[in-house]
């Protein structure tokens, strides 16, 4: 089998004597969509923001591309060529949607001023791709509808050329439409050899949208099945009891 | 090159909106001139004459400087209540460098050339070093900055008076002084000159603004908009160099040195004052912060971080040492403001400055920043701080009684806020 894009291996941390991710192992392929699953507090969000850099893990290896990684900040992890859409989005609201798109990584003119005309112009060739609709490019993006401020937080990651991509609850926020076309935007980005951790928790969605799925309960792995392997009950019973049936089988 | 972009079709506006002003910029100057006018009236004319705006402007300085650094400070949901006890330890520094430390233990004498600019130095540096301590300890040790900065204003202004013993010290350097007001100004010609290459150089900018819009095929407001938006601006700068230059010197003194004007004798010469260093100061402070927050990163992510902390942190902003930088800049500035004001006084006393936080503070705020964060702009500040002084001068004239000015002042503060929230709601944006 090829290099996984990402493997974390035995990642552990605690939050005062809490153990929120206890020697979880978990991998990625290009071209993969890996779904997370779990009950609020399992520890998908927290495992998946010592990929992103948002926390730094106790003990535990992260490699990328067969080479061992070292992620302490948001800044190491997009140097891998790791984005995140978190689910709380993480926009700054009073700025608009190119200064967000170009957060930390702004255009610059030769001088060293930030280059507000060229970031707008890539802004709406980028928009225009993603959310045809969108046009709101001069307000603040505490102006813009949910899915319109999802579109600015995807456009962020997407823009860079990310390698690896990491959803936090992509789609909660969002109405049919909306998620329609963030499913539809996964299969784009999937084609284009991208690996996607995929955090939610709607199961019907995740047998959808993800090749593996992966559950996790109080801060452990419960285990990782192909989706076309098992049923949504079987999926439904490792959330809630904490156990693979297929393993106990 | 067109106007019009085809793709992007071009609503129907009504003037305003084709103008593309600031409305709260409008607001703000528009009460300006209201409390002008008023006073004007109230004092039979005598509010707004050359000698006044003059005065206006150079009593207006100290605090401005102040409040373009205090705006950084508030947009990221940090306060600083130090300025006012900053600037007196800076002025303590300046002035002991300039009359006994480098006379009496480097040996320079007094007047020596360099004794005005390495006091300068050591000023800026004071206040650089200890605005980086205070903002260390508030972003790394993340120790409230109202906090910190409550304990400066106690450290800062005792640690003043211990340097200088609870004296005064002056009289200060001849140069130095110049920084004051009246006692420095371009004079008629090199005023006329700031004026024409300030204008040329907005035209420029709004020219070149115009040019970038245009290649990038963003829709541009209509030509006859820009030409007026210019001409304002135009008017503006010159009408206030003219201003400045009507102020004429007064006879009794061109008499005590009529060379300095010009003139052989008194009589029959006619000298005016210009513009003053100190407002050269302010406009370059004004510039270079308005630069800084629309134009480089560290602006950006100055107004990242007020509007949202943890999507700072998130995009990779250091805002840890974001803090220290704002923080340094403000003492900085407060040095600045110091050169300013001990040099319109000719001495350090130990009340300098006394006061003057809560000043600047009310300064930003009535000039629209948001103490919630992410929300605040230079112009705003400035335009603040001198509605702050217009108001305590007219009503100085006018005779109002110190203790009735104050609480004219404060209603103003509040009121100003409670219509700026009202404002921003009826237009949907963040309160």
């Amino acid at each position: 089998m090829s290099t996984p894009l990402v493997e974390m291996k035995n990642v552990s941390i605690a939050f005062g004597g809490v153990h929120a991710v206890d020697d979880v192992s978990i991998e990625l392929h290009a071209g993969e969509v890996v779904g997370l699953l779990g009950h609020n507090g399992a520890g998908k969000s927290t495992l998946i923001k010592m990929l992103s850099g948002a926390y730094k893990m106790d003990s535990g290896e992260i490699w990328i591309e067969g080479e061992r990684a070292t992620i302490n900040s948001p800044a190491d992890s997009r140097d891998y060529n790791i984005e995140t859409i978190y689910q709380t989005l993480a926009l700054a609201d009073n700025l608009d949607a190119a200064s967000n798109l170009f957060l930390g990584r702004e255009l610059t003119t030769k001088l060293g001023f930030v280059d507000d005309g060229r970031m707008e112009a890539e802004t709406r060739k980028i928009m225009a791709r993603l959310n045809p609709n969108f046009k709101k490019l001069k307000e603040p993006v505490s102006a813009l509808s949910g899915g319109q401020r999802q579109s600015v937080a995807i456009a962020r990651a997407v823009y860079f050329n990310a390698k690896i991509l990491i959803m936090d609850e992509p789609t909660a926020a969002l109405g049919v439409h909306e998620t329609a076309m963030v499913a539809e935007l996964i299969g784009e980005l999937k084609k284009q050899g991208l690996g996607i951790f995929l955090i939610s928790h709607d199961t019907r969605e995740m047998m959808d949208l993800c090749d593996r799925v992966s559950v996790m309960k109080n801060g452990k792995m419960v285990g990782t099945e192909r989706v076309e392997d098992v049923t949504e009950d079987d999926i439904l019973s490792m959330i809630i009891l904490g156990k693979n049936p297929k393993a106990a089988a | 090159m067109s106007d019009h972009n085809p793709a992007i079709p071009q609503p129907k506006r009504n003037i305003l909106q084709s103008l593309q002003v600031d409305m709260r910029l409008l607001g703000m100057i528009g009460s300006f001139l209201a409390v002008c006018i008023v006073f004007n009236i109230l004092t039979d004319g005598r509010f707004l004459t050359p000698r006044n705006i003059f005065n206006l402007t150079i009593q207006t300085v100290s605090v401005a400087i102040m409040a373009t650094g205090m705006v950084f400070v508030i947009v990221t949901r940090h306060i600083d209540l130090s300025v006012g006890a900053l600037l007196a330890t800076c002025t303590a520094v300046m002035a002991m460098t300039q009359t006994q430390w480098l006379p009496q233990i480097i040996g320079l004498e007094l007047g020596h050339p360099l004794i005005p600019w390495i006091a300068i130095a050591a000023g800026l540096i004071t206040g650089a070093v200890i605005g980086a301590a205070q903002g260390w300890l508030v972003g790394y040790q993340a120790i409230p900055a109202f906090i910190v900065t409550l304990g400066g204003l106690l450290i800062w202004r005792n640690v003043g008076w211990w340097m200088t013993d609870g004296a005064t010290i002056g009289p200060l350097d001849q140069t130095f002084v110049l920084f004051g007001g009246i006692g420095g100004t371009l004079g008629v010609f090199w005023s006329w000159v700031v004026g024409l290459v300030a204008t040329a150089a907005a035209l420029l900018a709004l020219g070149s603004a115009r040019r970038t819009k245009n290649a990038h095929g963003f829709p541009v407001k209509p030509l006859w908009a820009e030409v007026l938006v210019m001409a304002v601006i135009a008017a503006a700068i010159l009408g206030f160099v003219a201003i400045l230059n009507a102020y004429t010197v007064p006879e009794r003194v061109i008499a005590r040195d009529p060379a300095l004007f010009g003139c052989d004798v008194a009589e029959g010469c006619v000298a005016a004052y210009g513009l003053p260093y100190s407002v050269l100061l302010l406009i370059v402070v004004a510039i270079v912060m308005t630069v800084i927050a629309l134009r480089t990163r560290l602006g950006r992510y100055i107004f990242a971080t007020g509007g949202n902390p943890e999507a700072a942190q998130l995009s990779g902003i250091n805002t840890r040492l974001l803090t220290v930088k704002i923080f340094s800049m403000v003492g900085v500035l407060s040095a600045l403001a110091g050169i300013v004001a001990s040099a319109r006084l000719g001495y350090h006393t130990n009340d300098i400055g006394t006061l003057d936080e809560l000043r600047v503070i009310a300064a930003a705020v009535i000039g629209g920043t948001a103490l919630s964060g992410g929300i605040g702009t230079i112009y705003g500040a400035i335009i603040g701080a001198l509605i702050m002084q217009s108001l305590q001068s007219g009503m100085a004239m006018v005779g109002v009684d110190a203790p009735y000015q104050n609480i004219v002042v404060g209603a103003v503060l509040v009121l100003a806020v409670w219509i700026d929230i009202q404002y921003r709601k009826r237009v949907g944006a963040k309160v």
